[in-house]
């Protein structure tokens, strides 16, 4: 009986894994693929990594996203910290039920509508105040920060869940104010989740086609967009290639970003246990 | 003048209070020990000191200074946790300096303070380690140093030994009485362990439902209880319910169900007729198969609890009162289960309560 | 935080609360307002909506645009359809893995997990445009099965509904898994013990004992697929064909192709009272606190 039960469990992680795993393989075999059809198997070849490596295009569209990424993500940190925080912290305060919703609602709000909001107000705000005179990275990046702060805070709201507060304790009774206990003992403390916060809004940045799509001009065409538009022509072999890039790329930093968590993560358990 | 004077402090936890209107004061050099069970307010007292909770009402002072409401980081008050809560993001010798960082001492004044407090706990060739590379009894000291580095007037303990395994308590309990001579600071702890209270402090405070139930040294308060519940708490007790009588050798209690009256040796003031009872510590309780002269209670044993050294002889007379004496095993030996043997003591030996 | 007065506390709170109602909360107003205008060959495209005209003030707004919305319901339909299907699907699927995860030897439970993030963190547009490789006509599943001669013509496996929830389901699994897996992992293993001791079978343990305990999660990885997956835009427009048109891709069409964005943002207000009453159900959920607040 459990043995037929612990085969439905291998089946279901299999072919699971299977579904959610295929695109990505078949993606990074295409790309080595020296056929530019996708139905033919031409042999292996690296001759559309070096098209891609020429690629004016889709270079000057990964640095601006690369730029975008790391402003979006280090302002996403700082406000979604600062939110994390304050929700988990402060029990009662005037406008808490506004906040708590403004923090949830673009983490699950259609993508559409966030651009298009942003959208509108970045054009009736340059009627009025005279800024943004122009839409581009800067737009695209305040955009990016505004969902990214959310789900950074979700991530710092859950480590502070288990967040040991003699700690906090401990350095205030030695002398520490409450900033220095802050900035010195609780920041400190939920590194793991403001690293993988960080990460999580770089990658979300990264990977936006849509918000940008709405709020950015004409000067600041970002990766996703560019291969949008790519693709909407045809799908050609190039993207195969850029694809198992990012894949790759993304892969080694975020197994990297878990590996240093889970160990911190470990010390933390085996500092807080008396063995 | 006391250097700490908790002087009528109350504190509620919504319709809790769980300090009602304590007073005490704490001498210099003194280990003293707030002694009482799970919530009687010990541990919220602590706090209070600390600086943790604010006071309802009532002040603490504290050299002189009125501190109720100072914030905890500008007491001269240090405290070491139950949990330890060490720093995981510092090493060993940084979770020592931490206090003196944040008092701007300067960095090589700060490297010899941390250097002398390893020393002081026998820890310095740990001061790189991590937290979590240490073991219960390593983070303890290390807690108890950085409790220490900044050389505090009082240092606080929260259950300082409650976490650790029999063994290394007595160690420990050794430990921290000589580093308290050592450094000269006053030692307030909790504990709910009258064993170790008895053991450590020079004073005690019994502490139940939020008040102070009794203070004074540990022998004051073994051998003169002041109350029926610090009789009780404090080691093991024979307790006598009765009324007070006048007999021809002065003050007795008459206790229901034993035939003679017992007599009492210093109770002058005390009317007759008001309830009272007789407190008899186990090892006070005299047993022999022959009737005694003076008070003789007749009882019949129901088991002996072997503990190495000593023995606890259980009895229980007719009328189902359980006595407890407690006495060498080798003198228990002699005694066996059903045997009915006469229980007696010097009357100088039990002390009456009336509260 | 401890020790954190009244200007400390609006110190933390201000920066997050005034950024998000000037870029989240705003933006929405405008949305609603710019709805009720026109569309005009100005930049920006649209009317006004207060002017001076000769009789003094007007007001120029009109419900016009959700006259339009009215007209023609298919695409809200289609949108709260493939959602909830997408949504159920997900749960079937996703619940097997959760609860082979949640059951799995501890060591492996994080690795796994791991696995079932991954993709989401490479790009959603590059996968979906993966499967246009799998499924067209000279895509993977139809040459493999032409190949073992089970069929002779392709199948339509694109541009249909079929592509476009199999789009969705494949987006937003982990979604499902993750806050499954919470609810699973947390649940006590001695319970489905004691069911099974006092002689339950098995299904029934699932039925009885299991699937209540992990309603909590079912509830919150439904929302975390539903409400986004009404507004998808990406997925109908790679994946989906004429006739699978989404509430995400008129708002888009709107806006690009008509360049009319009163229309548009009258979508988008729509869109946002379909969502209301799951957005509401979904802030309740988010809002219970967790183990260790207060």
């Amino acid at each position: 009986m459990s043995r037929r039960i612990t085969l439905f469990r291998a089946a279901a992680l299999g072919l699971g894994f299977g579904f959610l795993y295929l695109p990505i393989a078949l993606l990074v075999a295409y790309s080595f693929n020296a056929s530019r059809l996708v139905a033919v198997w031409g042999g292996w070849s690296l001759h559309w990594y070096g098209e891609l490596v020429r690629d004016d295009k889709f270079r000057g569209a990964a640095l601006t996203s690369l730029k975008i990424g790391v402003m979006a993500a280090r302002l996403a940190l700082v406000l979604g910290a600062c939110a994390g925080l304050a929700i988990a912290r402060f029990t009662r305060f005037r406008g808490r039920f506004l906040f708590s919703f403004m923090l949830m609602a673009p983490l699950v709000v259609p993508e559409v509508i966030l651009g298009l909001s942003l959208l509108l107000l970045f054009v009736a705000s340059q009627a009025w105040l005279g800024w943004p005179m122009s839409r581009g990275i800067v737009t695209v990046t305040i955009a990016h920060a505004t969902f990214g702060a959310c789900f950074v805070a979700v991530l710092v709201r859950a480590q502070l869940a288990g967040f040991d507060r003699s700690l906090e304790e401990a350095a205030l009774d030695l002398g520490a104010r409450p900033g220095a206990v802050l900035w010195r003992v609780t920041l400190p403390g939920i590194s793991p989740a403001l690293v993988s916060g960080w990460l999580l809004a770089f990658t979300l940045s990264l990977d936006d086609l849509v918000v940008a799509s709405f709020v950015s001009g004409p000067s600041a065409t970002t990766l996703p967009m560019a291969v949008y538009s790519s693709v909407r022509i045809g799908v050609t072999p190039e993207i195969n290639a850029l694809a198992s890039v990012f894949i790759a790329v993304v892969i080694v930093f975020v197994t990297l970003a878990f590996v240093m968590i889970a160990r911190q993560e470990r010390r933390r358990l085996a500092a807080a246990q008396s063995s | 003048m006391a250097l700490l004077e908790i002087d009528a402090v109350s504190k509620n936890f919504g319709a809790v209070a769980a300090v009602d209107r304590v007073s005490l004061a704490v001498e210099h050099g003194e280990l003293f020990a707030l002694l009482g069970p799970s919530g009687c307010g010990k541990t919220t007292l602590l706090r209070l000191i600390a600086g943790f909770e604010t006071p309802d009402s009532g002040r603490i002072v504290i050299d002189g200074s009125d501190v109720t409401s100072v914030p905890p980081y500008r007491r001269p008050v240090n405290m070491m946790f139950q949990s330890y809560a060490l720093f995981p993001h510092l090493d060993v010798a940084g979770n020592i300096a931490f206090g003196l960082k944040q008092e701007g001492m300067e960095r090589r004044r700060r490297e010899a303070r941390v250097a002398e407090m390893l020393a002081l706990v026998q820890m310095s060739d740990y001061a790189r380690r991590r937290p979590h590379e240490l073991s219960g009894g390593q983070k303890q000291r290390v807690a108890l140093a950085r409790a220490l580095a900044k050389m505090p007037k009082l240092l606080l303990l929260d259950e300082p030994l409650a976490a650790l395994d029999r063994k290394l308590r007595e160690e420990t309990r050794l430990e921290l009485i000589g580093i308290q001579e050592r450094v000269g600071t006053s030692f307030v702890f909790v504990t709910h362990d009258q064993e170790e209270a008895l053991g450590m402090a020079s004073r005690i405070a019994v502490m139940n439902e939020g008040r102070v139930a009794q203070i004074g040294r540990a022998a004051e308060i073994y051998e003169y209880p002041g109350s029926r519940f610090v009789a009780g708490f404090v080691g093991a007790v024979n307790l006598f319910e009765g009324t007070l009588v006048v007999a021809f050798n002065g003050l007795t209690l008459r206790v229901p169900d034993i035939e003679n009256l017992l007599p009492l040796s210093d109770a002058a003031d005390l009317p007759e007729g008001s309830a009272a009872a007789l407190a008899v510590r186990p090892e006070k309780l005299a047993l022999s198969p022959r009737r005694p002269d003076g008070i003789a209670i007749a009882a019949t044993v129901a088991s002996i609890n072997y503990q190495g050294g000593v023995s606890v002889v259980h009895l229980a007379t007719d009328a189902g009162h359980v006595l407890k004496a407690q006495m060498d095993s080798d003198a228990a030996a002699a005694f066996g289960r059903g045997d009915e043997l006469w229980a007696s003591w010097d009357p100088v030996d039990a002390v009456v309560i009336t509260r | 935080m401890i020790g954190f007065g009244p200007w400390r506390r609006w110190a933390l709170i201000a920066p997050p609360f005034v950024w998000l109602t000037v870029f989240f909360l705003l933006p929405l107003v405008a949305v609603a307002a710019i709805s009720l205008s026109q569309s005009a060959d100005a930049i920006p495209p649209y009317t006004p909506l207060v002017a001076r005209g000769a009789n003094g003030i007007e007001l120029l707004a009109s419900l016009d645009n959700y006259r339009l919305i009215a007209g023609d319901l298919r695409a809200y339909a289609n949108s709260l359809i493939y959602a909830a299907v997408a949504t159920v699907l997900c749960l079937l699927v996703g619940y097997p893995i959760a609860f082979a995860i949640a059951r799995a030897p501890k060591a492996w439970r994080n690795p796994l997990l791991f696995f079932v993030i991954l993709p989401f963190w490479t790009s959603l547009l590059i996968r979906v445009y993966a499967w246009i490789a799998i499924l067209q006509p000279t895509g993977l599943i139809n040459r493999s099965l032409r190949a073992l001669g089970l069929i002779d013509a392709p199948i339509l496996l694109i541009n249909n509904e079929f592509s476009v929830i199999l789009g969705l389901v494949y987006a937003y699994l982990p979604f499902m898994i993750l806050p499954l897996y919470g609810s699973l992992s947390q649940l006590d293993e001695s319970l489905v013990e004691a069911a099974a001791d006092l002689g339950a079978r098995p299904s029934l343990v699932f039925r009885d004992v299991v699937l209540p305990l992990s309603l909590p999660g079912v509830a919150a990885g439904a929302l975390l697929v539903f409400i986004p997956a009404i507004g998808e835009f990406v997925i109908p427009d790679l994946l989906g064909g004429p006739g699978t048109l989404m509430v995400g891709k008129v708002l888009w069409q709107e806006f690009f192709d008509n360049v009319d964005w009163p229309a548009a943002a009258a979508v988008a207000v729509v869109l946002v009272g379909l969502l209301t009453a799951p957005l509401l159900l979904a802030q309740r959920l988010v809002e219970r606190p967790a183990p260790g607040e207060p």
